[in-house]
């Protein structure tokens, strides 16, 4: 794998105020925000899916929104094949975005039902103005239809989204973002929404266009199973903050923080007879803006210690490019 | 539990309640004596299942009273005692559903479902849009109250990982009828219909060697016109002549194992 870096985020930050009440203007309570992405750092390379896992609310559809600059970064920096998207304005991110496209989780709710598949496909080419005329935009929508296994395209190309199955219609989406060329897709749990039978060939789609056109993907799920088996590197997040980072093979087998040990515990199995024995960790996420102190994770760990009240855990090198944010992981070493 | 929407009919066969054909029963007898006396249901999406203007207390003593001629005292003790057996605090009773997270509003509705101590509760989908540790704190809820209460217990679920964890024998359905059905070894382990073998082998799996995925072509079937024959023979790998002409009877393979599939004859 080539290890030219294609993106590169630090410390990115997007926190969300939360409206205040009458009383608190009037008061004038200081803001208080809900810091859903709070100090992120990670790199991904050509060719190389990089998941981003985590439980609702960890932070990661808001991180993989930020990266796009589809919501406003409150602090760090989105280094896209050296230019920093975060300084960027408006109307010069437009250009970049041809290299850079989203496909979302909902395949029922991303394509416009009023819209033939055609013209869905076709609305990238228009707005950068990519094609000469209407027999080369036919060319461009066919070619992607065709790259997503929705063969022959004729016969997909007049329908509209509900005629599709989930599967055909996430095909599609895929196929709009893949019409513009794009080095980078960030995919938001782009099959947890379709039936497990149809996941696999989306999956399977998705590893193989990544071959043919070389491209990144920042791919944002819960499910670590899948993560597993298409991700080569992967980050665990947790309350804004990624605790842990490495090659996936590597995380599954060694999971060095406590909470990455308990999710993979806590993944189903597909097997009446394996053994399951869960870590358990107590309670929920947080519902609070304000995180606990110390370490996020502190308040739900089987293995706390008294430093990870106060003191916030770093990102550490555990072993080769396997990293850890964890008091306790990093002692035990 | 004869809660079909008013263009659904139930036209042929029989449903048997302890011997008794729940189906011949007046809507009256049916409510005194069976709904939610002795068969009750978590529904899915249990998040958007309770009423968000009242608070959950209240929806769980509402439930309590239109089935059972009680004092409202006892309704409300018998709330807290509801809400303690599924794990959330009885102080809890006084919020409103947006109160509460995910986790939280799917055992209020377990609760629910055994205000009058039923003796068989269907689940659908109890766990479907829960994260991956809450879903694990849920299904070890529905096993425990299961031993603890003598429950008879259908759970109806997409995913065959809650199956595998939680139940001991299984059906597995498509397109309106039951394609095969086993305990739930066999039907992991040995699963005699295709359909069946697809669905266990499209699963990753974050254990054991990483293996090539399954995945079915084509989309489930439209039952204004299903198919002719076997209704997955259009996607189904395996297919024979047969298949496109006559339906498969239902077939036991011993060991109280059943499969419709002309393969296995």
């Amino acid at each position: 794998m080539n290890k030219e870096i294609v993106l590169e985020v630090v410390t990115l930050k997007k926190w969300f105020p939360v409206r205040k009440d009458i009383i608190s203007s009037l008061l004038s309570k200081e803001q208080t925000y809900v810091k859903a992405v709070d100090g992120v750092s990670f790199e991904i390379r050509r060719g190389e899916i990089f998941g981003l896992a985590g439980e609702s609310g960890c932070g990661k559809t808001t991180t993989g929104k930020t990266i796009l600059r589809l919501l406003e970064p409150t602090a760090g920096e989105i280094r896209f094949e050296g230019i920093d998207l975060a300084t960027l304005r408006k109307s010069e991110i437009r250009a970049i975005r041809k290299k850079m496209q989203i496909i979302y989780q909902d395949p029922y709710e991303s394509l416009n039902p009023r819209m033939r598949i055609f013209d869905i496909v076709c609305e990238p080419i228009s707005v950068h103005e990519l094609a000469q005329n209407l027999s080369e935009r036919r060319e461009m929508v066919a070619a992607a239809l065709e790259d997503v296994e929705l063969s022959p395209a004729e016969e997909f190309v007049h329908r509209y989204p509900h005629e599709l199955s989930g599967g055909q219609r996430q095909r599609v989406a895929i196929a709009r973002a893949l019409v513009l060329g794009p080095r980078f897709i960030v995919a938001d749990e782009p099959i947890s929404m379709l039936d497990v039978s149809i996941r696999a060939g989306i999956l399977s789609l998705m590893l193989k266009l990544e071959l043919k056109f070389h491209m990144s993907y920042l791919f944002i799920t819960h499910d670590l199973a899948v993560a597993r088996h298409v991700c080569h590197r992967l980050a665990i997040m947790y309350l804004g903050k990624i605790v842990e980072v490495g090659p996936t093979e590597n995380l599954i087998a060694n999971p060095l923080h406590p909470y990455t040990a308990a999710l993979m515990t806590a993944v189903p199995v597909p097997d009446p007879t394996a053994e399951r024995i869960k870590i358990a960790i107590s309670g929920e996420v947080s519902a609070s803006p304000t995180p606990p102190s110390g370490c996020r994770f502190h308040p739900r760990c089987p293995c706390v210690l008294d430093t990870c009240k106060s003191i916030e855990p770093e990102l550490t090198e555990v072993n080769k490019e396997h990293l850890v944010a964890c008091h306790s992981a990093t002692t035990r070493q | 539990m004869r809660l079909l929407p008013w263009n659904g009919r139930i036209i042929d066969g029989k449903i048997l309640f302890d011997g008794v054909s729940i189906v011949d029963l007046d809507e009256d007898s049916f409510r005194r004596d069976y709904r939610w006396k002795r068969m009750a249901t978590v529904f899915q999406g249990a998040m958007n299942a309770l009423n968000p203007v009242m608070k959950v207390g209240d929806q769980i003593v509402e439930a309590v009273l239109s089935h059972q001629l009680q004092e409202k005292q006892n309704a409300l003790q018998r709330v807290a005692e509801l809400l303690a057996l599924t794990g959330v605090d009885p102080r809890r009773a006084s919020s409103y559903p947006h109160e509460l997270s995910g986790g939280m509003r799917q055992r209020v509705m377990i609760a629910m479902a055994l205000a009058c101590n039923p003796e068989f509760v269907i689940t659908d989908e109890p766990v479907t849009a829960l994260d991956v540790i809450i879903r694990g704190q849920v299904l070890k809820l529905i096993k425990d109250l299961q031993r603890k209460l003598k429950l008879s217990v259908m759970l109806i679920t997409h995913d065959l990982s809650v199956v595998a964890e939680t139940c001991e024998s299984a059906a597995v359905m498509y397109a309106g009828k039951i394609v095969e059905c086993a305990d739930i070894v066999s039907i992991f382990k040995k699963p005699a219909h295709p359909y069946t073998q697809c669905l266990v082998n499209a699963f990753p799996s974050i254990r054991g060697e990483k293996k090539k995925l399954a995945s079915l072509s084509g989309s489930p079937p439209n039952l204004l016109n299903p198919p002719v024959g076997c209704r997955f023979h259009l996607r189904c790998p395996s297919a024979l002549d047969r298949c496109k002409r006559d339906e498969p009877g239902m077939r036991d393979l011993g060991n109280a194992h059943y499969v419709s599939c002309h393969l296995t004859d």
